[in-house]
């Protein structure tokens, strides 16, 4: 009897660390969501408790600001980028696995020093060569640079690895060709992978802000993350309504997206890293 | 010419050793090769290789406003930065913030893991709860924030109101404008780390709390002798991402403190990016971007030879 009610006591107890941490967390996005269905009147004025409730700051952001154009271009050059990543990427796993190339071991160093190479530290020549190629304020300079990328290919390396022998003798008696092997076989069987890589180049193209915010000036090409700067910044703190509204725009479906998405991610995390 | 045929016969004669283990070099793949590996070999070489000796060869030359080379100095603007106060300062700054966000980070997300990895009924709604900042971008993070540091709306300062305690104006005080990008940064990780985290405590072994269990072991002794050894390789592995993650932090900086109060945030990306396009001094920017890639080029190198020992395939 007296060994139940302890674990009750330890059991209520655990949940109430469990949500004040939760709460915790949270609270940015219940603070910012919440002031983004007040007016900017009342936030001004420090009353956080008011019960003027209303839409206005979405609808004021997207009539009032290029919200829409942001987040359309943004949503071009992430799926973009997804996509050629996705190809190029699995190509040259594909190339590290299953083909017996000369230089095999050199480009795959190669790749390897390509990993420890920061973006970050080669914006001036990168900068000079988009300007040179003509692509600065355009999707292309934000695509371009990232058709590809050492991680992903080292990540499905990992996965394409783990193809069964099997396979490939089948494939071989089958008379598969490379090409064939590669689409039919290959990518099929290491979906989880490339459904995982997808996510992290979308999010990684999503996220981008060094880049764009240098080569980019015009709402044309803006992507959101410079966007939503663009935004603060021209508003000071006028009118953090329509503020907390736009970064509710933005956060709420790649919150969406992640949540359906949680399961690959963990899986290819575990496969890109460590066992 | 000569040489070229007799590595050739000297590759065939392997090749033909070697075919019954399945392995083969052949001219056939040679060609596939090509057309797998060109695409992402012409990006990397273009947009990494390249830039990356550009950027080396720049940092041993003066530069003038265009970013022309002028005259090469050898490694005197790496003299140059090492003994000027202003960047020892900017990078202690820097240090300073990758420890505190690293230890911060892989410290709350081992909480975190711990706790949603008790088997509770519902414990799935917390273990969702505590990943979501993994969908937050820079932007909105930074947004949230701003205005909970808010001096005169912010949520900070109407419960320090509350409270009657004085309100800190967080992003004007070296000290606390430090501390809100921390902060700002910690809860962006937090996400990814915890689910990561999870994921190793889910994997370790239950027979070994079991027989814990029998032992009568306390839960603070299993988690210390048994949870935190078993997932190390993983406490590794998110360190020295947040590592890597934190010296390239920029958006942040960007957004919330531009850097400021005087000097107070500026590291060493926002210091490469300020050098280079605002003050032109190309040079100056070159060197700092490759002490910037040697610093990550040894962690990344830290993160692979542990792989190396790791990983089994």
């Amino acid at each position: 009897m007296e060994l139940d009610e302890r674990a009750v006591l330890k059991r209520v107890f655990n949940y109430m660390i469990l949500i004040l941490l939760a709460v915790v967390i949270l609270a940015p996005f219940f603070i910012g969501i919440w002031t983004s269905f007040l007016p900017t009147m009342d936030i001004a004025k420090g009353n956080l408790f008011g019960t003027n409730v209303s839409l206005d700051n979405y609808v004021a952001a997207f009539t009032r600001t290029p919200i829409l154009r942001y987040l359309a271009n943004t949503v071009v050059i992430a799926t973009i980028t997804m996509f050629a990543q996705l190809l190029f990427c699995s190509m040259s796993a594909y190339a590290f696995v299953f083909l017996k190339f000369r230089f095999r071991k050199t480009f795959f160093t190669l790749l390897l020093i390509t990993m420890m190479l920061p973006f970050e530290a080669e914006i001036i020549p990168n900068f000079a060569t988009v300007k040179q190629m003509g692509l600065l304020d355009n999707y292309a300079a934000l695509i371009i640079p990232f058709l590809t990328s050492a991680f992903g290919t080292f990540m499905l390396r990992q996965s394409f690895l783990q193809t069964p022998a099997e396979l490939k003798e089948a494939s071989d008696i089958e008379g598969l060709n490379h090409f064939q092997f590669y689409w039919h076989i290959v990518l099929p069987y290491n979906k989880i992978s490339m459904i995982t890589l997808g996510a992290y180049s979308f999010l990684g193209a999503w996220n981008q802000y060094l880049w764009p915010m240098l080569t980019t000036f015009s709402n044309n090409s803006r992507v959101i993350q410079n966007g939503l700067k663009q935004l603060q910044s021209e508003e000071t703190f006028n009118d953090w309504g329509m503020i907390q509204a736009s970064a509710a725009i933005i956060v709420i479906p790649t919150i969406i997206v992640l949540f359906i998405g949680q399961h690959y991610f963990k899986s290819g995390m575990n496969e890109g890293a460590v066992k | 010419m000569l040489k070229t045929s007799t590595t050739d016969v000297v590759s065939e004669k392997k090749a033909a050793t070697t075919q019954r283990h399945g392995f083969r070099l052949n001219a056939k793949d040679n060609y596939y090769a090509s057309i797998f590996l060109g695409p992402s070999l012409l990006v990397l070489g273009l947009f990494v290789f390249y830039p990356m000796l550009k950027t080396l060869y720049i940092s041993l030359f003066l530069t003038n406003t265009l970013g022309k080379t002028t005259v090469y100095v050898g490694l005197s603007n790496y003299a140059k930065l090492i003994s000027s106060p202003d960047f020892i300062s900017s990078m202690g700054v820097t240090l300073f913030y990758v420890a505190a966000v690293t230890v911060l980070t892989v410290g709350l997300g081992l909480l975190l893991a711990n706790l949603a990895s008790q088997k509770l009924p519902g414990i799935g709604i917390f273990r969702t709860l505590y990943s979501v900042t993994m969908g937050v971008s820079v932007s909105v993070a930074a947004i949230f924030w701003l205005f909970i540091f808010n001096p005169s709306t912010g949520f900070f300062a109407l419960l320090s109101n509350a409270l009657n305690l004085p309100v800190v104006n967080w992003l004007t005080n070296p000290t606390s404008a430090m501390w809100a990008v921390i902060i700002t940064t910690v809860w962006m990780n937090l996400g990814f780390t915890f689910l990561i985290l999870l994921g190793a405590i889910q994997s370790v072994p239950n027979t070994l709390y079991e027989a814990a269990d029998v032992e009568g072991a306390s839960p603070r002794f299993q988690f210390f002798n048994i949870t935190i050894p078993m997932i190390s390789p993983t406490l590794f592995f998110v360190s020295t991402i947040t590592i890597i993650g934190s010296f390239k932090s920029f958006g942040l900086i960007d957004l919330i403190t531009k850097g400021g109060p005087t000097n107070a945030t500026n590291m060493l990306v926002y210091r490469i990016y300020k050098d280079a396009f605002y003050s032109g001094n190309y040079a100056k920017s070159s060197a700092e971007a490759i002490i910037l890639t040697i610093i990550i080029a040894f962690f990344t190198l830290l993160q692979f030879k542990f792989l190396e020992k790791k990983v089994n395939y």
